[in-house]
C-alpha cells in the first residue's frame, strides 16, 4: 500500500533522472563526434548539433529561443538553460523536487546522491567551454551512477519498483528516439564500408547508450550499423535495448502486482510488447521498416505510461 | 553558566576542559562539518521570496547547553504541570467554562478572542486532550530562575533539529558523551507515534495515523517528513485525503484506505476549506464534519490557540493555580496587564524600564522596548495606552543567560532561549529530557529567531550520576560457574 501521489513522484524521481542521465551522455557524444568533425567538414557541424537536440525532442522548444543553432548555444541549452524543461539541470531539479516531496520512501543515500547532484549543477554558471563542460558531465555522471548504486541497495518493494519503472520507461524512449533520429545511418546498403564520418556517427550512437564495450564483447567484429541495431533493439543482455527495457517493465510491474494482488491494463500492454521482441529479428525489421518499428514503439511506450498513470491512479 | 573567566558551574567542569583543551580552529571544522552534513540531508528552512537562497540551513553551535539532571527534574515536573493545566483551560472554556463562570479568567478576553474557535465549543475530542504537542519555550535569568516566554499550544516546531543536532554531536564529538553522562533524545519519535495512537477515535487492530503537511515548499517540511519517516507513518498532503460520508480515506495505489489519527502541521485557517478559509487549497473539504462527527483524530485539537494568546498567557498563573490546586511551578516572565488601574499606573511610572507589547501583536510589531527607546516613543506609548490600556501588557527587560558560543574564531558568550517538548496522550504526559536551544549568534542580540540571525545548539540533560550504570568491567558475561546458578 502507497499514497498514490507517492507512487507518482517516485516514478518521476525515476524518469528524471534516467533523462538527466541520457541528455549527459547524449551531450558528450556530441561533442565528441563535433570535435572530430570540425576541422573536415566545417558545415557538418551544425547538423550534428540539430541531430542533438532532434534526439531529445526539443528542435522547436530550442528554435523558439531564436538562437542559431551553434554549439555553445545548444550545448547551454541542453545543459543549463532554466528555460528548457528538459535540460540536465532542470531534470536533476525535477527529480530532487520528487525526492524531497517522498523523502520518507527514499534512503538517505539516494537522496544524498540526487541533492548532490543538484547541488553541484545549482552552482554552475553559463556559458562553459566545452572542456568545462566535459568536467561537469563526468561529475555529473559519477552523480547518477551513485543514485544508481544506492537504489540498488534499497529494500525491494513498491518505492523501489516504482523508481524503476520510471526509469525503464523513460529509457526505452530515450533509446528509441536516438535511433529513430539516426535510423538512415543504420540501414544495412549492401556490405560497404562506411567512411570515417559514418564510423563516428556510430560510435556516437553507442557512447550515447553506453554501449561501446558491449557491441565489441558480443560482436568481436568491426563496426556494422545492423549490428548495432540489433544490440540496441533486440539484445536483452544490453541494458538500454528496446528488449530489455520491454522486458524488465513487465518484471517490474509483475512485482508491483505480486505486492497488491491485482493486475491491469499496463501488465496487458508490457506483456504484449515484449512479445513482438521475442519473435522478431533484425532483418525482419528492417524489411517492414526500422523508422515504423521504432515509432511505433515509441507511441506503445506513451500509451504504456498512461496506462500506469491510471492502474496506480496518479491522477 | 556565567561570562568567560567565570568558574564553570558544578558538573560542568568536563566540558569547560573540553572547551580548553580543543582548540577553536577544530571546533570550527566540526561545525563546519555538521554543516556540510545538514545540507547534503536536505535539513533546510525555506525563505519565502527569496528565491536565490530558497533553501537555508539554520546555522548550528557545536558547543552544547548543559542542564543539570537536578535542573532538569524541576523543569519537567513545572513543564508536566503547566501543560496539565493547559489541557484543562482549553477543555474548560470549550465546555463548561467553569474557569470564566468564576472570574478567574476575564470571559470577554476568551470569548471574544480570534483564536476561540467557536465550532470547537461543545465538543470533546479523546480522552479529553487538545494540546497533545506543546513546545514550551523557556528563558533563564539566574541560576535557579526559569520564566516561562511563551506557550505553543498549536503546531510547535524545531523537534526535528533536537534529534538531528544530537546525531551531529555523536558523529563529531563522539568524545564529550564518554565526559558527560548525556540522556539520550532519540525515543521522541516512539513517544509521539505512541500518543498519536493513543487517541484514536475507537480501537481497532490496525489504525492508520498519517502527517498532514501542506507541502515540500513549506518552510518546516524536513521536519514533517524527519518525522513521518522516523514514526514510520505516512507524509500526506491534503489532496492525498478525502472525506466521503464523514469519514476520512487516503488515496493509494491500490484504492482507498481509511485514517484515524491526523498529525497536522498546517494551521487551523487552512484545515477544511468548508469550514474556515474557503480560499484554502491546502486542507480537506470535509475534514472538520468528519472530525466532529468522532470518526478521525486531529493532533492538536483546533482552537488550541486560545492558550497561547499574550492575553492568555498573562493569566496562566492563575490557570495553573485554579486547576492544579498548587503554586505554579514555572513562574511566568513578571506581567502588567494594563487593564487593571494598579498594574497602569505603574506601566506609566516605569516606561522607560519596560517592554511593552499589544496583546494580539507578534513578530515585534506594535512593541516598545523601554530601555533603547527615544523619548518620542515612550512619549507615543505612554498616550496609546491611556487611550486602549487593555490592548496592552508590560513586562521588565530580562537579564538573559549566556553560554559558551562559537563565534568567528573564539568562544564567546551569546544568549539563548530553550524549548522543550510535552507529549499529552491517553496514558499521561512525557518529556524527552531535551529541547531545541535557540541561540542569538550576534553579540548582545537578544533574538534567536532563525530568520533573523539565530541558531540552533544541542541540548544536554546530564543524568544524575547515580542514575548511571558503571561501565562493565568485561566486554561480557563471564561464564557461569560449572553446575550453573537458578
Amino acid at each position: 500500500m502507497m499514497l498514490s501521489r507517492t507512487a507518482l513522484n517516485l516514478y518521476w524521481i525515476g524518469r528524471y533522472m534516467e533523462r538527466a542521465e541520457f541528455t549527459a551522455r547524449l551531450l558528450e557524444a556530441t561533442i565528441r563526434l563535433s570535435a572530430l568533425t570540425r576541422a573536415a567538414d566545417p558545415s557538418a557541424d551544425q547538423s550534428i548539433w540539430q541531430s542533438a537536440l532532434a534526439v531529445v525532442g526539443e528542435t522547436e522548444a530550442f528554435e523558439a529561443t531564436q538562437q542559431s543553432c551553434t554549439p555553445v548555444a545548444v550545448n547551454r541549452f541542453l545543459a543549463l538553460a532554466d528555460a528548457n524543461p528538459n535540460s540536465i539541470r532542470s531534470c536533476v531539479r525535477g527529480a530532487r523536487d520528487n525526492a524531497r516531496a517522498v523523502r520518507n520512501a527514499i534512503t538517505r543515500e539516494a537522496w544524498e546522491a540526487i541533492n548532490r547532484a543538484w547541488m553541484g549543477l545549482n552552482m554552475l554558471a553559463t556559458p562553459r567551454a566545452s572542456q568545462a563542460t566535459m568536467n561537469f558531465l563526468e561529475t555529473l555522471t559519477a552523480d547518477t551512477r551513485g543514485f544508481e548504486g544506492a537504489l540498488a541497495r534499497m529494500l525491494r518493494s513498491e518505492a523501489y519498483w516504482f523508481i524503476r519503472l520510471g526509469s525503464v520507461i523513460e529509457r526505452g524512449d530515450n533509446t528509441a528516439r536516438l535511433l529513430d533520429v539516426k535510423y538512415f545511418l543504420l540501414l544495412p546498403h549492401g556490405q560497404q564500408v562506411g567512411g570515417p564520418l559514418d564510423r563516428d556517427q556510430w560510435t556516437t550512437i553507442l557512447q550515447t547508450v553506453s554501449a561501446r564495450n558491449a557491441y565489441r564483447l558480443l560482436y568481436r567484429d568491426m563496426l556494422k550499423p545492423w549490428l548495432i541495431a540489433d544490440l540496441l533493439i533486440l539484445r536483452k543482455e544490453m541494458p538500454r535495448s528496446l528488449a530489455a527495457c520491454a522486458s524488465e517493465t513487465v518484471t517490474l510491474l509483475n512485482d508491483l502486482a505480486s505486492n497488491s494482488g491485482r493486475q491491469g491494463e499496463a501488465d496487458r500492454l508490457a506483456r504484449r510488447r515484449l512479445t513482438q521482441f521475442d519473435t522478431n529479428d533484425i532483418e525482419r525489421i528492417f524489411q517492414s521498416g526500422l523508422h515504423e518499428f521504432l515509432r511505433r514503439f515509441i507511441a506503445e511506450n506513451v500509451a504504456l505510461d498512461q496506462a500506469i498513470a491510471q492502474q496506480f491512479r496518479f491522477g | 553558566m556565567g561570562e568567560p573567566g567565570n568558574e564553570a558551574r558544578a558538573g560542568f567542569e568536563p566540558l569547560a576542559d573540553w572547551l580548553t583543551q580543543t582548540p577553536p580552529s577544530e571546533l570550527h571544522r566540526r561545525q563546519r562539518s555538521a554543516e556540510t552534513a545538514f545540507r547534503n540531508l536536505g535539513i533546510t528552512f525555506s525563505v519565502y521570496g527569496d528565491d536565490e537562497a530558497a533553501e537555508r540551513i539554520i546555522p548550528f553551535d557545536i558547543i552544547p547547553r548543559i542542564f543539570t539532571g537536578g535542573e532538569w527534574a524541576r523543569l519537567s515536573e513545572g513543564l508536566e504541570q503547566r501543560v496539565r493545566a493547559i489541557n484543562a483551560f482549553i477543555g474548560d472554556v470549550y465546555g463548561s467554562r467553569h474557569i470564566l463562570n468564576d472570574g478567574v479568567v476575564p470571559a470577554d478576553i476568551v470569548l471574544a478572542n480570534n483564536q476561540y474557535s467557536t465550532v470547537m465549543a461543545g465538543f470533546e475530542p479523546p480522552h479529553g486532550i487538545y494540546a497533545h504537542i506543546c513546545g514550551i519555550d523557556l528563558v533563564r535569568t539566574g541560576p535557579d530562575s526559569f520564566f516561562v516566554l511563551e506557550d505553543n499550544a498549536r503546531t510547535p516546531s524545531g523537534v526535528s533539529y533536537m534529534l538531528e543536532n544530537r546525531e551531529a554531536m555523536l558523529r563529531l564529538c563522539p568524545e564529550l558523551f564518554e565526559l558527560l553522562p548525556v540522556r539520550p533524545v532519540d525515543t521522541y519519535p516512539d513517544l509521539l507515534r505512541s500518543t498519536l495512537f493513543s487517541v484514536t477515535p475507537y480501537s481497532h487492530d490496525d489504525p492508520m495515523g498519517v502527517l498532514l503537511t501542506p507541502g515540500h515548499f513549506n518552510s518546516a517540511f524536513y521536519e514533517h517528513s524527519f518525522l513521518a519517516d522516523n514514526m514510520g507513518i505516512e507524509l500526506v498532503e491534503g489532496s492525498d485525503l478525502e472525506v466521503d460520508d464523514d469519514i476520512v480515506w487516503m488515496r493509494t495505489t491500490t484504492g482507498r484506505r481509511r485514517v484515524d489519527v491526523i498529525y497536522r502541521r498546517i494551521d487551523d485557517a487552512y484545515l477544511d476549506p468548508l469550514m474556515f478559509d474557503p480560499t484554502s487549497l491546502l486542507g480537506v473539504p470535509g475534514l472538520m464534519a468528519a472530525y466532529l462527527k468522532g470518526n478521525v483524530t486531529l493532533v492538536n485539537a483546533p482552537g488550541t490557540g486560545i492558550a497561547d494568546d499574550k492575553a492568555i498567557y498573562s493569566y496562566m498563573p492563575e490557570i495553573v493555580r485554579y486547576y492544579s490546586g498548587e503554586e505554579p511551578k514555572l513562574p511566568n516572565v513578571e506581567t502588567y496587564r494594563c487593564r487593571e488601574p494598579d498594574a497602569l499606573g505603574y506601566v506609566l511610572d516605569h516606561l522607560p524600564e519596560l517592554v511593552v507589547k499589544l496583546v494580539d501583536g507578534s513578530g515585534g510589531y506594535g512593541m516598545l522596548v523601554g530601555p533603547t527607546a527615544p523619548k518620542k516613543e515612550i512619549e507615543r506609548f505612554r498616550a496609546a495606552l491611556k487611550a486602549q490600556p487593555h490592548r496592552y501588557i508590560a513586562q521588565p527587560t530580562l537579564a538573559l543567560s549566556t553560554v559558551p558560543t562559537l563565534v568567528a574564531g573564539d568562544v564567546a558568550p551569546r544568549h539563548v532561549d530553550f524549548r522543550p517538548f510535552v507529549l499529552s496522550g491517553a496514558d499521561g504526559i512525557s518529556i524527552v529530557p531535551g529541547g531545541l536551544t535557540r541561540v542569538a549568534l550576534r553579540r548582545g542580540s537578544l533574538v534567536v529567531n532563525s530568520s533573523q540571525g539565530g541558531g540552533t545548539k544541542d541540548s544536554f540533560i546530564l543524568a544524575d550520576r547515580s542514575e548511571t550504570t558503571p561501565p562493565p568491567l568485561f566486554g561480557r558475561s563471564p561464564s557461569p560457574p560449572s553446575g550453573g546458578e537458578e
